[in-house]
């Protein structure tokens, strides 16, 4: 199938052309975070202090890495159930998140929030965590190293392998795919 | 009587959770083989050439077909012939569990269930044992993940829901899941037993080969009336859409109480990684 590669920081226009249901190869910078980081994130922001890193113009990945072994960058790193994080996504966007890797369907709120601030929803492949690791080029701790697999990473990526889940127009390909198949 | 050192169990045990970890099974192999040519969506034949192309990845690199590498699930059979000495049976499980996980670079998901802290060497283990007839011990291991481990339920169903009832509940759970237990799965059934034997068999039905139907010829066309319901959900691989949304169904069934029908389902995912040894 057609693969089409853009890269981090993501352009508006880029955003738009996006098309749920389209193949992509990520190359960039994207930040780790799941469920322990997406509550300190919320804490900070009650206390009005700032986030461990400006997420304007960012991408999010659902993703708690196995440890690498020794002389690779990174162990398997693909992604985890992403609706445990919807609670705290539409205010993340708010703040200028312009994209999110996960798997699994999101919220009525996000796919809305999606919409409404012009970003974008991408599947990696679940249970392909050692394949996605051969896309990461670096790896850089950013913050909570306490939260172990949770830390907040900033990975370097190249051609990393990605489906246009949500896209701007409102679409969903879990929901399209599920009812163009069902029999 | 054999006599045999627990200290056998711990290398056992911490070879095995790394090579499961690491090799998924020729017959799951096979299975992504094979379902390029069922799937009909463009999107999720590509989905399974990831697949295959992440068991290649993980053997050759030497890293986890999955970052979630599961809590540590065994299952061991002792013959009632062996005697164990050098150390408690339990204590050696999970010496071999942490060994793994530590020697093996694969990710510790065990915690507290309120505080949520790591207990950071992956154990306990969830052990099962049984006492078997000879002299040897059958040591089988299942890492598996909490995506797919969350979508499973018992329900103890009304005698007259019968095979209706039972495959209701199925596609109920695998409607619920969608693209979360990460299709294609696999799954398994318990039928039968009480409560918590129901949900041990549906876990044993999970550790039956790809392909490998019940004995009894009823069962295996309920298994596959089953699956075939499971392919017509439209899911598919990852839940992008298509045909291929299960890879396999198995069910272990036995005698019940009079008023009770209980039923347990478990899903696992397309990364269903087993592997035994017998010392």
């Amino acid at each position: 199938m057609e693969i089409r590669r853009i890269k981090t920081p993501l352009e508006e226009n880029v955003i738009e052309s996006l098309k749920s249901g389209e193949k992509v190869f990520l190359s960039g910078h994207i930040y780790t975070a799941r469920d322990a980081a997406h509550k300190r994130f919320m804490e900070t922001l009650r206390e009005g202090k700032p986030l461990p890193f400006d997420i304007r113009g960012q991408i999010v990945y659902y993703c708690g890495p196995s440890p690498a072994p020794p002389g690779k960058i990174i162990g398997a790193c693909g992604p985890t159930t992403s609706s445990r994080m919807d609670t705290y996504t539409p205010t993340l966007l708010s703040l200028g998140l312009k994209g999110m890797i996960g798997k699994g369907k999101r919220s009525k709120a996000v796919k809305e929030a999606i919409q409404t601030h012009k970003a974008i929803y991408f599947g990696a492949t679940g249970g392909a965590g050692a394949l996605l690791s051969k896309s990461v080029v670096s790896f850089e701790t950013v913050a909570y190293e306490d939260l172990g697999p949770e830390a907040v990473v900033r990975l370097g990526v190249k051609d990393f392998p990605l489906f246009v889940i949500n896209d701007i127009e409102g679409k969903d390909l879990y929901e399209a795919g599920t009812e163009q198949y069902k029999k | 009587m054999r006599e045999l050192h627990v200290g056998e169990i711990i290398s056992t045990l911490e070879n095995l959770f790394i090579d499961a970890n690491i090799n998924l099974p020729g017959s799951v192999i096979r299975a992504f083989e094979e379902s390029i040519d069922k799937e009909d969506s463009p999107v999720g034949r590509e989905v399974f050439r990831e697949l295959l192309r992440n068991a290649v990845t993980a053997k050759e690199e030497r890293i986890p077909i999955c970052q979630d590498t599961g809590l540590a699930v065994t299952f061991i059979e002792i013959g009632q012939d062996v005697h164990l000495y050098g150390g408690a049976l339990e204590d050696a499980v999970n010496e071999g569990v942490r060994r793994a996980y530590k020697n093996g670079y694969l990710r510790k998901s065990c915690c507290d269930p309120f505080s949520r802290r790591n207990t950071n060497d992956n154990t306990p283990a969830i052990l099962h044992t049984r006492i078997v007839p000879g002299n040897q011990v059958k040591i089988t291991v299942l890492p598996k993940g909490g995506g797919s481990e969350n979508y499973g339920e018992v329900r103890m169903l009304v005698p007259s829901q019968g095979k209706e009832g039972v495959q209701a509940f199925v596609l109920d759970m695998v409607m619920k899941g969608g693209p979360n237990p990460c299709p294609p799965i696999i799954v398994g059934i318990g039928i039968g037993g009480n409560f918590e034997t129901s949900a041990l068999l549906s876990k044993e039905a999970l550790m039956v080969p790809l392909n490998i139907r019940n004995e009894d010829p009823a069962i295996a066309d309920f298994e596959l009336e089953i699956l075939r319901s499971i392919n017509r959900t439209g899911i598919g691989p990852q839940g992008y859409g298509g045909t291929v949304t299960a890879l396999d169904v198995h069910i272990k069934i036995m005698p019940c109480h009079i008023a009770s029908l209980p039923v347990a389902v478990n899903i696992q995912c397309h990364a269903h990684r087993i592997k035994e040894a017998l010392i």
